[in-house]
C-alpha cells in the first residue's frame, strides 16, 4: 500500500476538473467579493481566507494542464509548478479557514460555486497527505472502528437501552422491512442522547416502524470531511448495504449537517449508483409527519426563539421550509435572524474544522460571526437541527459568556408531543 | 517668354485698378489668416516682385488640375497673377509648339537656374519610365532634371503630391510622388483632386509675399489652407453630434441635409478648406451638394476602403474572418477538447484508491 | 509608414487578425471548457435544477450577499456602472453599430453622441475608482496579479482613445482614429487568454451554480 505523494495528488486533482470548474476558473474576475461572503475572512481579515483563494493550487493545475495556452507555457517552462510546501500552506486555507458552508457560492457575481471547488480541492490535498492531523486521526477511526469518535455499538446499545428505560418504548435494532432506517452520528450518540429519545417517541406516536442497523449505524462521513471519495464511498457503502439488507424504504439521516450531504447528495455519486432507497433529513421526516397529521404537538415554547440554519441542511441541502413549519408548531415569538435561511451564517465548525486541533483559535474567531448575528437579534433561546453546530455554539456562548439555551429541533418537538393516552406514559413519568 | 514688367505695371497695362488690386490682396490675406495690417505688405511684394520664372510640368495626370487653376472660371484675378509668374513652361498649354517647347524650356531653366519655381501634377511611373513620356523623355529623368536649378517644387494635386490615381493598388505602372524622388528640394504639396483654384494662388501669393516656403504639416501641405479637418468646419456637424445621418442618397435625411458619415464621408480624416472656401467662387462643395467628402487632398485616397464604406468600418469582410476562426477554433478546439478527456481519463485509471493508512504523508 | 497608412492597416489588416485570433480562441476555449462535461448527479433530486439555473443568470446581477460592507457595495455599484457605461458606449454609438451591421447584417438605434460622451467618461471614472480600489483594498490586493492590471489597460485603453477621437485631443484625428482601433484589435487579440472570458462563460457557470442549487431544491 502506497502512501500518499505529490503525484498522487497531482492526479487526484486532474481527476477532479469538469466543465463547472473549467467555466468557474475562467470567468474569475478577481472581484474580492466572495471575502465578504465568508466568515472566517470577516472574523480575520486575513485576505488569505478569501474564498477563491483556497483553490488556487487547483486553479493552476487547470491552467496548465487543460487549457492550450497553459500547457505551452508549461512545455516552454514558463509556468509555476505545484509543490508539496505550496499545498502544505494550503492545508490552513481549505481545511482550518473552510467549513464548506456556501455562502461564498451563493454571492460571487460571476456564479462560481466556490465550495464545489473547495470540495474537489480537498481530493487532492487528501491524496498528496497534506491533510490536517485531526481529520486523519477521525478518518481513521470512523473506517477502522466504525465511528469517528471511537463510538462501538455496545456504547450505543448502552444509549439505546437507557432510553427504553426511560419512555419504555422499544429501540428497535436491526428489524428488516421497516420502513425507515435511522443513522446517528457520534456527536449525538455521546452528547445528546435526547435526540434518539425524541425520534423514539415520535415514530411511537406517528405508528411508524424504523429500526437501527448494528451493522452501520454511524451518519457521520469523515472521508467527506477529509475530502477523500474513496474514504466516503467506504463509509457510505456500509450505510447503503445495510439498507439493503434490511430492505428499508428510506434511511433518514439526523441531525448533523454534512451527514446529510455525504449520504443524500454525494452517496449515490460515490457508490456510482442510484439508491433503491429515499434518503431523508430527520426534519424532512418530521415535516411529512407533520402533513400527514401524524405529528401533533400540544403547548408552546413562550420564550423568544431564533433557528440557526446548518449549512449543510438548509443552504447545500435544501431543507429551508421544514424547520419552519415544525417550529411554528411550537414557538410563539419566533423570529428570524437578519441573515436567514440560505443565507445565514455558517457556526465556524463544520466541514470537519471541529475536528480539526489547528483550527481551535480560528473556529472560535469565525464563531463572533453567529455572536453579532444574536446580539442583533435579543432572543432567549438558539434552536438547531446540527450536533456539531450544537457543540460549536454552546462552547461559543460560554466562551463569550452569553448564557443562552441551545436546542435540538427534535428534541423540543419531542417535549411538545400529544401522548397516546392508552399506553399511559407521558413525558412526566 | 519673360516679361520684365513687375506685376504693378501689368496690372495697369491691363485695366485692374488699384482699388481692384488692394481688394485681391485683403482676400488674399484673410484667406491666409493674416491680420489686415499684412494687406500694404502683400501689396508691395506683389507689386514689386519681380515675376519669377514658373516651369509646369504635367507627368501622368488627367489635366484636372490644370483645369482647375488656369481655365479660369473666375473673371480675372487668379489669370492675372498666373500671368504675373512668368509661366515659362507648360505642357498642355504650349502642346500646339513641338520642339520649340523644348527648347524654350531648357532656356528657361538656364536662364534661371535655382531661382525658378517648379509646379508639378501628375505622378511619375517609376516602375517603368516609358510608361510616361514627354519627347521621348521619362517624366523621371525630366522630373531630376528640372528640379536641379528649381528653388522650390510645388506638387499640385494629389498625384503629384502623394502618387493619387495611379498609385492606386495594385499600382500598376509604379506610380510614384515627386517627394518620393526628390529629397533635396523643398517641397511645397498641395493636393485635392483637384484642388482649389484660389488655394494655389493663394500658396503661390504667400510665397511671393514672404519669399519662403510657408508653413506645412507632417504631410507636406500648407497650414493656412490645409490644417483644418473638413469635419470640425462642416456645416451639416450638428447632425453628427445627435446621431441623425442620411442612411442612402435619396431617403428623409439626405433630404433633410444630415450627416454623410454613414454614406461613407471621409471628412474627419480630411484636411482642406473645402468646407470654408468652397468652390466655383464659394457656390457648393461635395458635403453640400449631398455627397460625402472623398478625402482627396489625402494620400492613398483611393485605397482607404472605398468611398462610400463609413470610416469606422473595417475594410475587410469581419463576418468571413470570423468564420475562418470559428472553423480553424472547431477545429483546435476539438482536438484540445480530446486531449483533456484523455489526460482525465488517463487520471481516472491512474487513480490509487486512497485509504485511511494513506493518508500520512510518504517519505 | 504615416498615419494615414497606420489607419489603414489598422482597419483592414489588423482588425481582421484580431477578429480570427479572438474568435479562433474563443472556440477553442469553449471546447476546451464543454468537452470535459459533467458527471451525471446519480442522487435523488428535487427538480432538474434547469429553471434555477436560467433564474440565477438573471438574479447573480443584483446585490445578492444579504450582508454587505463598503466595499463590497462599492465593487457592486462600480460594477454595474461601469459595465453599463462601457456597453454604451460600444453598442450604441452610431459608427460602431455600422460595424455590427457588416458582420451580423442587421443594425439598430443609436443615441446621440454626447450622451455616448458622458457614459464614456462615467465609465473612465468607475474604472479609475476601481483601479484605486483595486491596489488599495487588502482583499484584491492580495487575489491581484499582473493579468488583472493588463486587463484593465486592456479595457481603459479603448474608452480613452475613443473619447480622444471624438474631441479629436492631443493628436490628429487620423492617428487616435488609428490608435483606437488598435487598442481594440489588441482588447480582442487578448481576450480569450484572459479573465476576460468571463463575457461569456458567467452566463453558463452562474447557470450551473442555479443548476446545482436547484437540484437540491435550493432557490436563491
Amino acid at each position: 500500500m502506497s502512501k500518499a505523494t505529490l503525484e498522487r495528488g497531482l492526479n487526484a486533482l486532474r481527476e477532479q476538473i469538469d466543465t463547472p470548474i473549467a467555466l468557474f476558473f475562467s470567468s474569475c474576475t478577481h472581484c474580492g467579493m466572495c471575502a465578504t461572503a465568508c466568515l472566517f475572512y470577516t472574523e480575520t481579515e486575513n485576505p488569505a481566507y478569501t474564498p477563491i483563494n483556497k483553490v488556487e493550487p487547483l486553479r493552476r493545475l487547470w491552467e496548465q494542464e487543460y487549457t492550450l495556452v497553459g500547457r505551452i507555457k508549461k512545455a516552454l517552462g514558463m509556468s509555476k509548478p505545484i509543490t508539496d510546501a505550496e499545498l502544505e500552506e494550503w492545508k490552513e486555507y481549505a481545511y482550518n479557514a473552510c467549513s464548506l458552508c456556501g455562502r461564498c457560492t451563493m454571492v460571487c457575481p460571476v456564479g462560481n460555486d466556490i465550495t464545489y471547488m473547495i470540495r474537489k480541492m480537498r481530493e487532492g490535498m487528501a491524496a498528496s497527505g497534506h491533510t490536517p492531523e485531526g481529520l486523519v486521526g477521525a478518518s481513521t477511526r470512523a473506517v477502522k472502528i466504525g465511528s469517528p469518535m471511537g463510538v462501538k455499538l455496545p456504547a450505543l446499545q448502552a444509549q439505546a437501552r437507557h432510553v427504553e428505560k426511560d419512555t419504555g418504548i422499544e429501540i428497535p435494532f436491526d428489524v428488516e422491512g421497516a420502513e425507515y432506517m435511522l443513522l446517528m452520528s457520534s456527536m449525538e450518540i455521546m452528547n445528546y442522547p435526547e435526540y434518539l429519545e425524541a425520534v423514539s417517541k415520535i415514530f411511537n406516536a406517528a405508528g411508524k416502524s424504523w429500526t437501527i442497523s448494528s451493522e452501520a449505524f454511524e451518519a457521520t462521513n469523515s472521508g467527506i470531511q477529509i475530502g477523500s471519495s474513496d474514504i466516503a464511498r467506504e463509509l457510505v457503502s456500509r450505510v447503503v448495504n445495510a439498507a439493503e439488507k434490511l430492505k428499508v424504504k428510506t434511511v433518514i439521516s439526523p441531525e448533523c449537517g454534512h451527514a446529510y450531504t455525504a449520504i443524500r447528495w454525494e452517496g449515490p455519486n460515490l457508490i456510482g449508483r442510484p439508491f433503491p432507497f429515499h434518503v431523508k433529513h430527520i426534519l424532512e421526516v418530521l415535516d411529512e409527519f407533520r402533513e400527514q397529521g401524524l405529528l401533533k404537538t400540544e403547548g408552546f415554547e413562550d420564550a423568544r426563539m431564533t433557528f440557526h440554519d446548518p449549512c449543510q441542511l438548509v443552504r447545500r441541502g435544501g431543507v429551508v421550509q421544514q424547520p419552519r413549519n415544525l417550529l411554528n408548531m411550537v414557538a410563539t415569538d419566533f423570529v428570524e435572524m437578519k441573515d436567514h435561511g440560505i443565507m445565514n451564517w455558517c457556526c465556524g465548525a463544520g466541514g470537519g474544522v471541529s475536528a480539526n486541533e489547528d483550527a481551535e483559535e480560528l473556529k472560535m474567531k469565525a464563531f463572533n460571526r453567529k455572536k453579532h448575528q444574536l446580539e442583533e437579534l435579543n432572543v432567549d433561546t438558539l434552536v438547531t437541527a446540527c450536533a456539531n453546530c450544537r457543540i460549536q455554539i454552546e462552547e461559543g456562548l460560554e466562551e463569550n459568556e452569553i448564557d443562552m439555551p441551545v436546542v435540538g429541533l427534535t428534541e423540543m418537538l419531542a417535549e411538545h408531543l400529544v401522548e397516546d393516552k392508552k399506553t399511559g406514559v407521558s413525558d412526566n413519568d | 517668354m519673360a516679361d520684365d514688367r513687375t506685376l504693378a505695371e501689368m496690372l495697369r497695362a491691363q485695366g485692374i485698378t488699384r482699388r481692384g488690386f488692394l481688394k485681391f490682396c485683403a482676400t488674399t490675406a484673410s484667406m491666409m489668416a493674416l491680420s489686415p495690417a499684412m494687406v500694404p505688405k502683400i501689396a508691395a511684394a506683389l507689386e514689386n516682385a519681380r515675376r519669377p520664372s514658373v516651369i509646369w510640368l504635367s507627368f501622368q495626370e488627367c489635366t484636372g488640375c490644370t483645369e482647375s487653376l488656369t481655365r479660369s472660371h473666375s473673371p480675372t484675378i487668379e489669370k492675372l497673377i498666373f500671368d504675373v509668374i512668368s509661366l515659362d513652361h507648360h505642357h498642355t498649354l504650349m502642346a500646339a509648339s513641338g520642339e520649340a517647347v523644348d527648347e524654350a524650356l531648357n532656356e528657361a531653366m538656364e536662364e534661371n537656374f535655382g531661382k525658378y519655381i517648379l509646379i508639378v501634377d501628375g505622378s511619375i511611373p517609376v516602375g517603368n519610365p516609358a510608361y510616361s513620356t514627354v519627347s521621348g523623355i521619362s517624366n523621371l529623368d525630366m522630373l531630376k532634371h528640372a528640379a536641379e536649378g528649381a528653388a522650390a517644387i510645388v506638387s499640385v494635386g494629389t498625384c503629384a503630391a502623394y502618387g493619387g490615381l495611379p498609385y492606386a493598388s495594385p499600382n500598376p505602372t509604379g506610380a510614384a510622388s515627386v517627394e518620393d524622388i526628390i529629397k533635396d528640394k523643398p517641397i511645397i504639396n498641395v493636393p485635392g483632386c483637384p484642388p482649389i483654384p484660389v488655394v494655389i494662388t493663394g500658396v503661390l501669393a504667400q510665397f511671393l509675399t514672404f519669399g519662403k516656403i510657408p508653413e506645412l504639416d507632417s504631410l507636406g501641405r500648407p497650414m493656412a489652407f490645409y490644417g483644418q479637418n473638413i469635419h470640425d468646419r462642416c456645416y451639416r456637424r450638428p447632425f453628427y453630434e445627435r446621431g441623425q445621418f442620411a442612411e442612402t442618397f435619396d431617403d428623409e435625411g439626405a433630404k433633410k441635409g444630415w450627416c454623410l458619415f454613414k454614406l461613407g464621408c471621409k471628412g474627419p480624416i480630411t484636411y482642406n478648406a473645402c468646407a470654408t472656401t468652397k468652390w466655383n467662387e464659394g457656390t457648393s462643395w461635395p458635403v453640400e451638394s449631398g455627397h460625402g467628402c472623398l478625402g482627396c487632398s489625402q494620400p492613398n485616397f483611393w485605397d482607404m476602403g472605398g468611398f462610400y464604406r463609413a470610416l469606422s468600418m473595417p475594410t475587410v469582410d469581419l463576418a468571413n474572418k470570423a468564420g475562418i476562426g470559428l472553423a480553424a477554433g472547431a477545429a483546435i478546439g476539438v482536438a484540445a477538447g480530446a486531449l483533456n478527456r484523455g489526460k482525465k481519463a488517463k487520471a481516472v485509471r491512474e487513480h490509487e484508491t486512497v485509504t485511511v493508512d494513506d493518508l500520512e504523508k510518504g517519505a | 509608414m504615416n498615419e494615414v497608412d497606420f489607419l489603414l492597416w489598422v482597419r483592414g489588416p489588423g482588425l481582421a487578425i484580431a477578429s480570427i485570433i479572438f474568435v479562433l480562441g474563443m472556440t477553442v476555449k469553449m471546447f476546451e471548457i464543454f468537452m470535459l462535461g459533467r458527471k451525471k448527479n446519480l442522487a435523488e433530486l428535487r427538480g432538474s435544477g434547469i429553471k434555477e439555473g436560467f433564474r440565477t443568470i438573471i438574479t447573480r446581477s443584483g446585490h445578492v450577499d444579504t450582508y454587505s460592507t463598503r466595499n463590497t457595495r462599492f465593487t457592486h455599484i462600480a460594477g454595474w456602472v461601469f459595465h453599463i457605461g462601457l456597453f454604451t458606449a460600444i453598442f450604441l454609438l452610431a459608427p460602431h453599430i455600422e460595424v455590427f451591421k457588416s458582420i451580423v447584417g442587421f443594425a439598430w438605434p443609436a443615441l446621440p453622441t454626447p450622451i455616448i460622451d458622458f457614459a464614456t467618461v462615467i465609465a473612465m471614472i468607475t474604472m479609475l475608482a476601481m483601479l484605486f480600489h483595486r491596489i488599495t483594498n487588502p482583499v484584491l490586493k492580495y487575489l491581484s496579479t499582473g493579468q488583472d492590471f493588463v486587463v484593465w489597460a486592456l479595457t481603459f485603453l479603448p474608452l480613452l482613445t475613443g473619447y480622444m477621437a471624438y474631441h479629436h485631443l492631443f493628436f490628429s484625428y487620423t492617428l487616435v482614429l488609428g490608435l483606437h482601433i488598435l487598442s481594440v484589435c489588441l482588447l480582442l487579440v487578448f481576450f480569450p487568454f484572459t479573465k476576460l472570458t468571463h463575457a461569456v462563460t458567467l452566463f453558463f457557470a452562474r447557470w450551473y451554480n442555479g443548476m446545482m442549487a436547484g437540484e437540491k431544491g435550493v432557490q436563491q
